[in-house]
């Protein structure tokens, strides 16, 4: 286990090893990967109820009488469409509309923000909106330490959940969250999100608390076999309904546009990156996101290149064996104009060729 | 974990089980544990010729990709064409139905290069 010396550890993580829990290093952090079988814990959260530890995740809190102003600067979604107890997902851009990260919005009161980040660019994101707060009245602090958190995903979430407070989690829409809850005695707050393509939520609490609060959502939901889920179905499971993962869909290289998240732009407003995405549009995208399904035997990978009649036009960003719909697929960056369903591709496995198909996703979507 | 006396061991975690002059060869319970959910077996041609360590196919789980190393030189007689459509062999039976091939040795001393059961646990536990 010395390979996980000098790794960071969440709050859960002797609890990880007491379950058997396979570590991993993941982002600078040490991280259960799975416990029993990512096909098993994966259907778990498709099926049932799954418990995650993300206490990785970092936290940036932004206050302060510029903060809207501010974030509507930094980020590329509208803040207006914020109020206090609702989220929303944006990306943080390069000048060049390349993607420093992708993150959640908490609006906490006004002009009182907390951003949700991935554990691997915390440090960055944090230098990142330190260095352009000039001539903005705000405080911001990198408050990551100061949190567990805990995802339950899965269509018996909300059961397992409601067992555990007298709060009314119907009341809490997709996107949204209630802070200072009460969840089996533990104060949380707790987001109706996720990164699953499930129904679900996400719980934030003090990190002396996440191990109890843990113990007591896994007594919770064993009615409903409820499983601890680790980084390995994670990945599976918002690969099938297609969220993109920093580091493999995103990265500097990468813009909003390409990779199909114009949802989360707004052009109404400036922001670090609108010229160059402006730029982007008037001129043509230089590749595209797409999903694909392999028509041939083979598993797509990350970085796999992407070949059409003999010429290389991409490369893979995810692939793997699709638990939910058994079949091989990927995301893959292509040239815009193979970005339609029906188009057909070669993947490169070890130096052959394998045919694939372009398909529409997310892959899976659950029905609601 | 399983470490069947009657088969040998590589360093590559595959098993070897002899038989006069033919070699079963597959992944040892060890190897199955380690990559999890198996999905896919890439296996040789019957036919093809390889020289002890050669990569001789690709083992993918869930998450990664392994090549697996020939314990022996030989030639390929026999493929499991059961893996193509139920890759979980693997895991299931590491030593039984999750067999990979059988090759005709072409120099069974190479045998005596391998590990005993004995051996094999014992180099498991130190790499742990």
């Amino acid at each position: 286990m010395n390979e996980l010396d000098g790794l960071k550890k969440t709050p859960l993580f002797e609890l990880h090893n007491k379950l058997g829990a396979k570590i991993v290093e993941f982002g600078g952090w040490a991280m259960p990967v799975q416990y029993s079988s990512i096909l098993e814990e994966h259907r778990a959260v498709r099926e049932r109820v799954g418990i995650f530890d993300v206490s990785h995740m970092g936290e940036i809190s932004v206050k302060g009488r510029d903060a809207f102003d501010f974030l509507q600067y930094v980020l590329t979604n509208n803040m207006g469409k914020l109020e206090p107890g609702k989220i929303v997902y944006s990306l943080m851009l390069y000048e060049s509309g390349g993607t420093v990260d992708d993150l959640l919005v908490y609006q906490i009161g006004e002009n009182d923000y907390l951003l949700v980040v991935n554990a691997s660019n915390t440090e960055k994101d944090f230098n990142w909106i330190k260095e352009h707060a000039q001539g903005f009245e705000v405080e911001m602090d990198n408050i990551s330490s100061m949190y567990g958190e805990v995802a339950v995903q899965g269509p018996k979430a909300e059961a397992t959940l409601q067992k555990l407070t007298d709060f009314d989690l119907k009341s809490i829409p997709y996107y949204g969250f209630k802070e200072d809850i009460g969840i089996s005695g533990i104060k949380v707050l707790i987001s109706r999100t996720g990164y699953t393509g499930e129904d679900g939520f996400e719980v934030y609490m003090a990190p002396d608390k996440a191990g109890e609060l843990w113990e007591a959502i896994m007594e919770a939901g064993k009615e409903y076999d409820i499983l601890p889920c680790g980084l390995g179905a994670r990945d599976t499971l918002r690969f099938e309904a297609r969220m993109p993962l920093y580091g493999h869909e995103l990265d500097e290289n990468t813009t909003p546009l390409e990779a199909g998240l114009s949802f989360a732009v707004s052009f109404d407003k400036d922001f670090i990156g609108k010229d160059a995405l402006l730029k982007e549009k008037e001129e043509g995208l230089k590749k595209k996101l797409v999903g694909f399904e392999m028509v041939d035997k083979g598993i797509p990978r990350k970085d796999y290149e992407v070949y059409r009649d003999g010429e290389k036009v991409g490369y893979v960003t995810t692939g793997t064996h699709s638990p939910t719909l058994e079949k091989n697929i990927g995301l893959a960056y292509v040239k815009p104009g193979l970005a339609k369903a029906g188009e057909e591709l070669s993947i490169m496995i070890r130096g052959k060729a394998n045919r694939a198909v372009v398909v529409k996703t997310p892959f899976y979507k659950r029905q609601v | 974990m399983n470490f069947p006396d009657d088969l040998l061991y590589s360093e590559d975690h595959e098993w070897l089980r002899v038989e006069g002059n033919r070699g079963i060869i597959g992944i040892t319970d060890y190897a199955q544990e380690e990559l999890g959910d198996v999905v896919f077996v890439e296996l040789p041609s019957v036919g093809e010729e390889f020289k002890a360590g050669d990569n001789f196919g690709v083992v993918e789980s869930v998450k990664s990709v392994s090549d697996m190393y020939i314990p022996v030189s030989g030639r390929v007689v026999e493929i499991n064409e059961d893996l193509d459509g139920a890759p979980e062999l693997v895991n299931e039976d590491p030593y039984g139905k999750g067999w990979m091939i059988v090759v005709e040795m072409t120099d069974p001393e190479e045998t005596s290069d391998l590990m005993s059961a004995s051996e094999y646990e014992a180099f498991v536990k130190e790499s742990e």
